[in-house]
């Protein structure tokens, strides 16, 4: 519990960051709220050398109406999103699943941007930003490029930026229509989802799961047998089908899959009714 | 002045702690400390080949680092840690020092200290320290300890450390049980718990360079007994120890112990005359720290056709871990008494074998014996009461000691005499509280209508033991020490009053309820009341805090010493207004003349009499200064009635404690507002056992969840609103007729959810549930009945 010594360096712009992971590479990190970084710091399961502070770039913390969505800057506090009376009238699963991470410190000081590039697959808000089809803004040295939420997650603790990119803005549809859900399984109010599972119906309806697999991700074979024209029921009976999920303490893959599809069953019945 | 015993009183304590000005032993600092580093062994059971420090020893800031064979050789130690429960004369007790040296024998054994000028630089040396080690075979299970095919210390030639019998009639037991109508069987485990205290463990020894006298804070419940077994097993004179339990935020029995850390801490600044100091991480403690439980228990019980108990039989096989510490053998013994529970039960045998395993060693965790007691006691009757078709509160009234009437001094089949109950109308008003036939009713609903989420209703009417203890109790049990309390009362010139209290709080509320004793007796305003404690050299006579006895004891010893003090104040009062001490009425504070209601004096007038000692009787010692050392002449029996409501979604398998009602009987209140505090956390720690806590091992004996993140503690939004109520059944122990609460909670807790859990899931025909009863578990039971029954097994 007791991290490994690293330098500090205050990047007081995206710019400075980008710099900063230009100059040093695999060896810096990233780090915003710090409510991921620090925890596996302490532990040292990871040893950055540069811990480059992004915290306090307050020009990336905003909530603004992009015309055709909402564009949120990286480093916008998840209390920020709870509470954004233009997030609950135009993708009020967003702000709803922000209020389900962590507990109130945490959510004062963790960004989602923060937890989007942490990209661990039992987070809460990838969920959200998967069902949404959310698109999200890279910048790195050579200028900026999107990447759809679909393609960001790549891996355990992986995502789709590169070790000089640093993520600025998430790009969310308005879909103040759309019926949606969330559905959590945890043992504590303040821990990681054990499954999982949001739903977003909007004509056609977008499933994503989170803690069923190595990332967070969009449920194909549910997808489908709903596009199919298979049932709520019909469609959550394969909720679990083509997953490895990960075996742990609170579930093995049995438990899980089965979790998976009890919750799809239930994130379908809100968000479809 | 109106009576202040009995009342809500605000914690005096509080104001300091909630506004961070309390001083936790991590919280001091002295100039030239050095911080320990720790090295620990990453294997449950190895052989040490070769130790390299040479490049932790090299890097900045740091003073030096010793193996454990180096520090064996400096001589630091004139004894191995103590075990001062040794539970029958042939108890194995392999030597247990505070650092291993040539064989590790659990996970976190030290095998290498390093000494720094900074927590960070300590830290980094200790990862860089190079250890080769020969893995040796690792009882990583109390299974594993009883198969005896591996050996948890080679040199034993065995797993098993002792067999503690206790069966006062063996023929009428065996007879029991040949003439029962019915039989049940239980079998529990009750996993290891880790004790998680949110102050962890820490340590600071300042040694003082001229007389040789070290100082030691620590983070401890126990600094009386610290001080004597420190001053054993060091060589160091009692003397020169002084031992200070600062702020310390919770124990639950984990800070009841002798430990490496703290052995380390005085023996080093010795050695080096540096302060020397230590903080546990949250990781650390899981091996640093002792855990809780370990036993797996064998529960029967007879009865006649009307389900009337004729006999009940209990064996544990109990998990020490890989050492003794202070009071390991001696846990589940504490329990031993209590497997009749509340029952009359004509013939009773219990049994425990303690077993070595390469797991951090068991000790003393809230309860210690009484909640896996009566976890047990109270399982089996819900399974005689479905056994014998009868409601499980009505299995138990008919088998209520006393009828379940009032008693006094009652002797029980386990030997010990109960010194008061009153069973009944504590059930009565447990079942009214929680509208039991609405949610029985409620229940038989649910069922009819097939409804996903089924309502369980879980009881659980325990006993258990408090005011430990009387000295020659613990002499037949061969506990190597006494169990009175020392208690002083000292008026100071100017009338305000000194407490000096030998049992030592660390969050129980000891200034507040010694103060209300204290200021009904004399008179005087709580807030002129001052409680002095947990520093060896401010009150040298104690037996500390454990085993919910400081009140039944301590308060005791407070309460006699004021009787003491107003004896001594009602000679001097006599003397100055020229009457006959018989004469003389105590009342609020002022001894007046009966018939003259002018002519009287005020205490704090007397106690200015007499520090001046102008005009005091012939032959009197000036001062009004009286210590009191109470050995109590029998244990004290709380009791109660728990009633646990839990919603068991039968899709995920999770339980929702919807509603928790508990009846609780500690005798005569002192402070109803800390009763209901230690009730409440009582309650919430048994809760976890039963559906959030438990050490998981691997084979290896590794430690799976030593993290806040994986070892769940529940927190406030997973426990319901507890509805709380109380009868009155004072205690003849004492003269106060207090019995003491601080672990009824989890004494009544976790056997009230996990009977709600099987009364939720009885129509899948499930009859047990091993704790913690996490939705996974839940749900594979119901899914393995399920398929069972469809299979035509539940035929």
């Amino acid at each position: 519990m007791i991290p490994a010594s690293f330098d500090y360096v205050e990047a007081e712009n995206a710019d400075a960051a980008i710099a900063a992971l230009t100059e040093h590479g695999d060896e810096a990190k990233l780090m915003a709220g710090g409510h991921s970084l620090i925890p596996l710091m302490k532990f040292r399961l990871t040893t950055p050398q540069v811990v480059v502070d992004i915290g306090r770039i307050n020009d990336l913390s905003y909530i603004n109406d992009g015309g055709d969505h909402i564009a949120i800057g990286a480093l916008t506090r998840h209390m920020a999103v709870e509470t954004s009376d233009v997030l609950k009238a135009q993708a009020p699963i967003l702000a709803h699943v922000a209020s389900h991470v962590g507990d109130p410190s945490v959510r004062h000081r963790g960004t989602l941007g923060g937890s989007l590039a942490h990209g661990d697959p039992a987070s809460d808000l990838p969920a959200a930003i998967l069902a949404l089809n959310a698109t999200l803004v890279a910048k790195g040295p050579n200028g900026q490029r999107e990447i759809s939420a679909s393609d960001f997650f790549t891996g355990f603790l992986e995502t789709a930026l590169a070790s000089d990119e640093m993520l600025t803005e998430i790009r969310v549809p308005k879909v103040p229509d759309a019926g949606w859900s969330y559905q959590k399984f945890n043992r504590r109010a303040q821990d990681w989802a054990i499954v999982g599972v949001a739903a977003v119906s909007n004509g056609s309806t977008n499933v994503a799961m989170v803690n069923m697999g190595h990332t967070p991700l969009r449920s194909a074979a549910v997808e489908a047998a709903l596009a199919g024209g298979a049932s709520a029921a019909d469609a959550a009976a394969v909720a679990a089908e083509g997953l490895t999920p990960p075996e742990d303490l609170n579930g093995d893959a049995e438990y899980r899959s089965h979790l998976a599809r009890v919750l799809v069953g239930r994130a379908l019945g809100e968000a479809m009714s | 002045m109106t009576a202040v015993m009995g009342t809500p009183m605000k914690r005096k304590e509080d104001p300091k702690l909630l506004t961070g000005e309390g001083k936790f032993v991590d919280d001091i600092h002295v100039h030239g400390e050095l911080w320990m580093g720790m090295v620990r062994s990453t294997m449950a059971h190895a052989k040490i080949n070769a130790i390299d420090t040479a490049e932790a020893a090299g890097m900045p800031g740091v003073h030096s680092v010793f193996t454990g064979t180096q520090l064996q050789e400096m001589g630091l130690w004139a004894a191995p840690l103590p075990c001062a429960w040794p539970v029958t004369e042939d108890m194995l007790n392999p030597p247990h020092f505070p650092t291993a040296s040539e064989v590790v024998h659990h996970v976190g054994d030290i095998v290498a200290v390093v000494l720094a000028d900074s927590r960070y630089r300590a830290a980094d040396a200790a990862e860089m320290v190079v250890v080769d080690y020969e893995p040796l075979p690792a009882v990583a299970s109390i299974e594993d300890a009883i198969a005896g095919e591996k050996l948890a210390h080679a040199g034993l030639g065995t797993n098993k450390a002792f067999h503690w019998p206790l069966i006062p009639d063996p023929d009428a037991l065996e007879a029991a049980f040949a003439n029962a109508t019915h039989v049940v069987k239980g079998e529990f485990v009750q996993q290891r718990l880790i004790p998680a205290a949110m102050e962890p463990r820490g340590v600071l020894a300042i040694p003082s360079p001229a007389g040789g006298d070290i100082t030691l804070y620590t983070s401890t419940q126990v600094p009386h007994i610290l001080k004597v077994m420190l001053a054993a097993t060091t060589g160091i004179s009692e003397s020169k120890l002084r031992i200070i339990a600062p702020a310390v935020g919770g124990g639950f029995g984990a800070k009841l112990n002798v430990n490496p850390d703290e052995s380390l801490a005085v023996t080093l600044a010795n050695k080096l005359s540096r302060p020397v100091r230590w903080t546990e991480t949250r990781s650390e403690a899981a091996f640093s720290t002792h855990q809780g439980r370990g036993q797996k228990q064998t529960m029967e019980i007879a009865a006649d056709e009307n389900g009337k108990i004729l006999g009940v039989r209990a064996h544990i096989d109990a998990d020490m871990g890989a050492y003794m510490m202070l009071i390991t053998p001696g846990v589940p013994l504490l329990g031993s008494f209590l497997y009749t529970g509340v029952y009359d039960v004509p013939a009773f045998g219990f049994t425990c074998d303690g077993y070595f395993t390469n797991l951090t060693p068991t000790d003393a965790y809230r309860g210690a014996g009484r909640p896996e007691a009566s976890y047990a006691i109270e399982r089996v009757m819900d399974m005689l009461s479905y056994e014998v078709g009868v409601t499980p509160e009505e299995i138990r009234r008919r088998n209520y000691l006393a009828g379940g009437g009032e008693f006094e001094n009652l002797e029980v089949a386990s030997t010990l005499v109960f010194d008061s109950g009153n069973y009944s109308p504590n059930l009565d008003m447990a079942l009214d509280m929680a509208k039991m036939a609405e949610l029985r009713a409620e229940q038989q609903r649910r069922r009819d209508a097939g409804d996903k989420k089924q309502l369980g209703i879980g009881l659980c009417t325990y006993v258990e033991i408090c005011g430990l203890a009387p000295s020659r109790a613990l002499a037949g049990l061969n506990y190597g020490a006494g169990g009175w309390e020392a208690g002083t009362v000292r008026l100071l010139p100017t009338g305000k009053v000194e407490v000096v209290s030998g049992s030592t709080p660390h969050g129980q509320g000891h200034e507040t309820a010694w103060s209300q004793i204290v200021a009904d007796k004399l008179g005087i305003d709580p807030a002129d009341i001052t409680v002095l404690h947990s520093d060896t050299a401010i009150s040298p006579l104690g037996m500390d805090t454990y085993g919910s006895r400081s009140l039944a004891v301590g308060g005791v010893a407070i309460a006699m010493a004021c009787d003491k003090v107003i004896d001594k104040a009602r000679l001097i009062a006599a003397h100055q207004l020229e009457a006959n001490p018989d004469d003389l009425d105590f009342e609020a504070g002022r001894f007046g003349v009966k018939g003259s209601p002018d002519k009287g004096l005020l205490i704090q007038e007397i106690a200015f009499g007499a520090f001046t000692a102008h005009n005091l009787p012939d032959g009197m010692e000036p001062n009004l200064n009286e210590q009191m050392i109470f050995d109590p002449p029998n244990f004290a029996f709380p009791f109660g009635t728990h009633v646990a409501v839990v919603e068991v979604d039968e899709d995920t398998g999770e339980t929702e404690l919807i509603d928790y009602i508990a009846i609780d009987d500690c005798g005569n209140h002192v402070n109803p507002l800390i009763i209901e505090g230690q009730v409440h956390g009582g309650i919430v720690q048994g809760v976890a056992q039963a559906l959030y806590e438990g050490a998981e091992y691997d084979a290896e004996g590794n430690c799976k969840n030593p993290s806040l993140m994986d070892y769940l503690v529940p927190s406030p939004t997973e426990v319901p609103n507890i509805q709380t109520g109380y009868t009155y059944t004072p205690s003849t122990s004492n003269p106060l007729g207090v019995k003491g609460v601080g672990e009824a909670g989890t004494i009544g807790s976790a056997a009230a959810v996990i009977n709600a859990i099987c009364d939720a899931l009885r129509p899948h025909g499930i009859t047990d549930m091993s704790m913690p009863a996490t939705p996974m578990k839940v749900w594979k039971a119901i899914n393995s009945a399920d398929s069972t029954a469809n299979n035509g097994g539940g035929q």
